[in-house]
């Protein structure tokens, strides 16, 4: 029964596509038609999802496919996303109005699901290859969309040489697993050992892999100019489930091998926590709406690694509590961000819909004309910062309960300093919640700093309503973890292998918690009631006061752009982060009392790709024409050059 | 639950509700007679919080309902996380495994909507302050929880209850180096947090160098009120873990409560004294200030896990 429910959870959205194609002189319902098929899909995911996860897995031998705990808990989000984003679709990127780009868009979309929800059900190597990248290639032609732009070109080509980069590491490492065992059958890989050269190979081609698709800092940096690019309800379904599976990669190899070492997962840790700290880092320096939140993608795969690297150092160590926390909150952390950032990107595209721009310091006061906007809006902000009642915070809290496991260790463990990430993961939840005061500030408070921003208009309903459920299910979980939390722990052991009673324990102590944080979130809830009906009162009671402009401090002639601005807003923080952060721009002159106007414009180039890949890579080219120029000259030069050769080979073969 | 620790909880619970403008009372007339003035009664802030809520509320035309939710979702954020907090030696309302970080990401929740606010407003004077606020946040957070790390720590528990509870005593004397650098940096931290001096001045009259003043500028009547009132509970509840790590003593129940409450006065005396004493930091010490409360505390975790 439940097998095809999977098939179709790939099949449909995969075949979504077509229907857009057929129906192409009738767009309206062809877009339609597409949509359904998409969220039909959607459903089935989310019931064979939830099926693996309470029943056990779905396994189909004879087609290489098998969903357990660790796919399901990607599926979940998978489906959950593509439906959301496909409704979006259909009034933010209307076929009837955009025609073959459109339907391009849809065939696309459609295919990057399907091979999503393949990858993660895929028992065998080469058909999760084959996922990846029809995948992998689906989202190059997504980022494409609007090929006219040069910066959608420049962003889908670094994308696409990345995500081969990638995949050749992938290739490099099945090949050494398949070698190894004599099948590509990932159920032919389990029990291969970590220990020894092929472990160390394999981790760090994995690392390379499945980083570079998971946006691990230092290879993230294709990751925010392919995000800010793609039209937004793609980006909403690239930051929000793409990259994760680059950390489906990881887990579910790491969980095949037996005798993991220790030290990979504190080479996790030591990627995540760089990765969550240098990613809500970076985020705050930018000004362009979707790069801050493609950066803060970085930093959210950064809290899920190092979730991932609890686990791995709990299963080296033996310690099963801290390979259910750190699952647990790895995978929790993994179907809230999908669910917060989703909302953030639909969010955004809905300010880029209504204003025409990304760019923060153009925008302001939008939550007077977008007001369902602006509120679902701060509700996903709130849960990616980590507050509670929230679910941000649900999964940050499993993660911080892994850290302090460390407390419990003896003097003189090394896990004992485990502890020292939670500090590091408040931390990273402070700069956040600052991050996004600035762009709810900057971008929907205040006064509408231009005219586009004055003139917004609220989204139609059909982008709010796909924003709304994503807004319910981070309030769901949030005020219920419980729920969310208890079928994580049969996936964890499972992952693990480890016999489930022996995470009985802990999962036992983070659901109890789990319960109890509900209780606050509702006490939190109940207490926000009370407050807002005694101000009703008390307001009530009084004398009317007349409205009037905010209070200047004295000066009697504002405007919008005395506003602070988000540059502004974060300089002292980015400040902070001097050492990796390098914004460039010319500083204007001031002199003397009457100054004259002066401009000022700074840009945040990406610390890894403009200052370092990027001049690498013009000095290599450089070289390499000069280098060529020597032997283009003239012919006797090349055969000189081959003579040499030659000789220089021979040498090699007497001496050897 | 047992009816004595029932009556305890509600007479905490009261404690919670109807203490903490007293210490607002207290922090004036230290610095009031340090200063050599008469100074307002101690009783003061009760009577200014009855005024404010009498009176009507003068909103600016830019703002929203996210200004409106800011008083609202910051008081209510500070009360909540007052039921995780172990008061006098008996456990809290609700305590399980790892609530301190929700009682700091509550304290969080708080700030996020008072920044929100302030930036309602379109005013550079408040974005400004709101700027200020998310920044040093920022830096006390990770400090605020390497302190309660080293709590958790010494006293072998991972919740508010367990470190401020009857387990404190015993890691005195075990631990005793810990504790007393934590309690510093906690006091360093509460300073920060409650907008206080050498980081803060509440009674500067300059917006420009205001953090947390500068903020609520705008907001009026039982809007204000309500602001006052969540920041005298705030300070209330780092008072409350400071007197429970200084003072907490064995003894009779009676005993134990008594002790909570002159710390309590304590801590909003040495507040009040450092205000006399000192004046503010400039702006780009305060960083210095926190990253130097953080170190302390990470030392005294270190001192404890090695």
């Amino acid at each position: 029964m439940t097998v095809p429910l999977l098939l179709a959870a790939i099949a449909l959205p995969s075949a979504s596509g077509l229907a857009a194609v057929a129906l192409r002189r009738r767009p309206a319902a062809g877009q339609g038609l597409a949509c359904l098929l998409v969220c039909a899909g959607a459903a089935c995911g989310l019931a064979a999802a939830g099926a693996a996860l309470q029943g056990g897995e779905i396994a189909a031998p004879r087609l290489s496919l098998r969903l357990d705990g660790l796919g399901a808990v990607f599926l979940a989000p998978i489906s959950l996303l593509a439906a959301a984003g496909s409704v979006y679709g259909l009034g933010y990127h209307r076929q009837a109005a955009l025609g073959a780009r459109a339907i391009r868009l849809q065939l696309y979309y459609g295919l990057a699901v399907g091979g999503m929800a393949l990858l993660v059900a895929a028992s065998n190597a080469i058909v999760f290859l084959v996922g990846w990248e029809v995948m992998a290639l689906a989202n190059f032609l997504l980022v494409l969309t609007d090929d006219e732009r040069g910066e959608v070109q420049r962003a889908a080509f670094l994308y696409l040489a990345s995500t081969h980069v990638g995949t050749l590491a992938l290739f490099a490492l099945f090949a050494l697993l398949g070698q190894a065992a004599g099948s590509f059958d990932f159920a032919a890989w389990q029990g291969l050992s970590a220990a020894g050269a092929l472990g160390a190979r394999g981790f760090v081609l994995a690392l390379l892999g499945f980083g570079m698709k998971a946006g691990l800092v230092p290879v993230h940096f294709w990751l925010p100019p392919a995000h800010a690019a793609a039209p937004s309800h793609v980006s909403a379904l690239m930051s929000g489930v793409v990259v994760k599976t680059g950390v489906y990669g990881l887990l579910r190899v790491t969980g095949l091998l037996d005798g993991v070492p220790a030290s990979w997962g504190i080479a996790l840790l030591a990627l995540g926590g760089i990765s969550a700290v240098l990613g809500v880092a970076f985020a705050l320096a930018q000004h362009d709406l979707k790069r801050l939140l493609a950066y803060h993608t970085v930093e959210n795969v950064g809290i899920i690694t190092l979730g991932a690297g609890l686990a791995l150092l709990g299963r080296a160590r033996g310690e099963p509590a801290l390979v259910l926390l750190g699952f647990s909150g790895a995978a929790l952390h993994v179907v809230n961000h999908a669910l917060f950032k989703g909302l953030l990107f639909l969010g955004a595209g809905a300010v880029q819909h209504a204003t025409g721009t990304r760019e923060l310091d153009h925008l302001g006061g939008l939550a007077r004309p977008m007001r369902g906007t602006a509120l679902l809006f701060v509700v996903g902000a709130a849960a990616i910062a980590g507050l509670p009642p929230l679910n941000g915070f649900v999964s940050e809290w499993l993660v911080t309960l892994g850290f302090l496991r460390g407390l419990g260790r003896p003097a003189g463990d090394v896990l004992a300093f485990l502890a020292l990430g939670a500090p590091v993961l408040a931390f990273v939840g402070g700069l956040a919640a600052a991050c996004f005061a600035k762009v709810v500030g900057v971008a929907f408070l205040g006064n509408p700093r231009t005219g586009p921003a004055r003139e917004a208009h609220e989204a139609p309903p059909s982008m709010l309503a796909p924003m709304a459920v994503l807004a319910a299910a981070c309030a769901a979980i949030g005020l219920a973890p419980s729920l969310a939390i208890a079928p994580l722990g049969g996936a964890a052991a499972a992952w693990a292998r480890l016999d489930p009673g022996a995470l009985a324990e802990a999962a036992a102590e983070a659901s109890s918690g789990a319960a109890r944080v509900s209780l606050v979130a509702a006490g939190l809830l109940a207490a926000v009631a009370l407050a807002v009906l005694l101000r009703r009162r008390l307001l009530a009671a009084a004398p009317r006061a007349p409205a009037t402009e905010t209070w200047g401090c004295g000066f009697s002639a504002p405007s919008a752009r005395i506003q602070y601005t988000g540059s502004s807003f974060a300089a002292l923080l980015v400040a902070r982060f001097s050492w990796a952060i390098f914004p460039r721009g010319p500083t204007p002159h001031l002199a003397g009392p009457f100054p004259g106007p002066a401009e000022l414009r700074t840009e945040v180039p990406d610390t890894v790709l403009d200052l370092g890949l990027l001049p690498a890579a013009r000095a290599y080219g450089w070289l390499a024409t000069r280098a060529r120029l020597l032997y283009l000259r003239r012919i006797q030069f090349q055969m000189l050059l081959v003579l040499v050769t030659l000789v220089a080979f021979l040498a090699w073969g007497f001496v050897w | 639950m047992s009816s004595p620790l029932l009556l305890r909880t509600l007479f905490h619970l009261a404690v919670l509700a109807l203490v903490p403008p007293l210490l607002l009372g207290i922090v004036n007339r230290t610095k009031s007679i340090v200063g050599g003035r008469v100074g307002p009664p101690l009783l003061q802030p009760y009577r200014d919080l009855a005024k404010l809520l009498r009176k009507g509320a003068v909103y600016s035309r830019t703002t929203t309902w996210v200004f409106r939710a800011g008083p609202v979702v910051g008081l209510a954020a500070v009360a909540t996380a007052g039921l995780l907090l172990a008061m006098g030696g008996a456990p809290a309302a609700i305590s399980f495994t790892g609530d301190f970080v929700l009682f700091a990401y509550l304290l969080g929740l708080a700030r996020f909507f008072t920044a929100l606010a302030a930036l309602d407003t379109g005013s550079p004077f408040e974005g400004m302050g709101a700027a200020r606020e998310v920044t040093f946040a920022s830096l006390a957070e990770p400090a605020l929880f390497l302190c309660l790390l080293v709590l958790a720590r010494a006293t072998g528990t991972l919740s508010l209850s367990g470190m401020l509870g009857p387990s404190l005593p015993g890691a005195w004397t075990v631990a005793a180096p810990a504790l007393l650098l934590a309690a510093i940096a906690l006091f360093v931290i509460a300073l920060a947090e409650n907008a206080r001096i050498p980081v803060d001045d509440p009674n500067t009259h300059l917006e420009l160098t205001m953090i947390h003043e500068v903020m609520v500028l705008d907001h009026g009547g039982p809007d204000l009120a309500f602001i006052l009132y969540g920041a005298s509970l705030k300070l209330f509840l780092f008072g409350a873990i400071l007197s429970r790590l200084a003072l907490g003593g064995t003894g009779s129940e009676v005993a134990a409560e008594l002790l909570f409450l002159l710390g309590l006065a304590l801590f909003a005396i040495a507040v009040g004294a450092v205000e006399s004493v000192m004046a503010r930091f400039r702006m780009i010490r305060v960083p210095q200030l926190l990253v130097g409360a953080s170190i302390l505390s990470a030392f005294a975790l270190v001192l404890l896990l090695r």
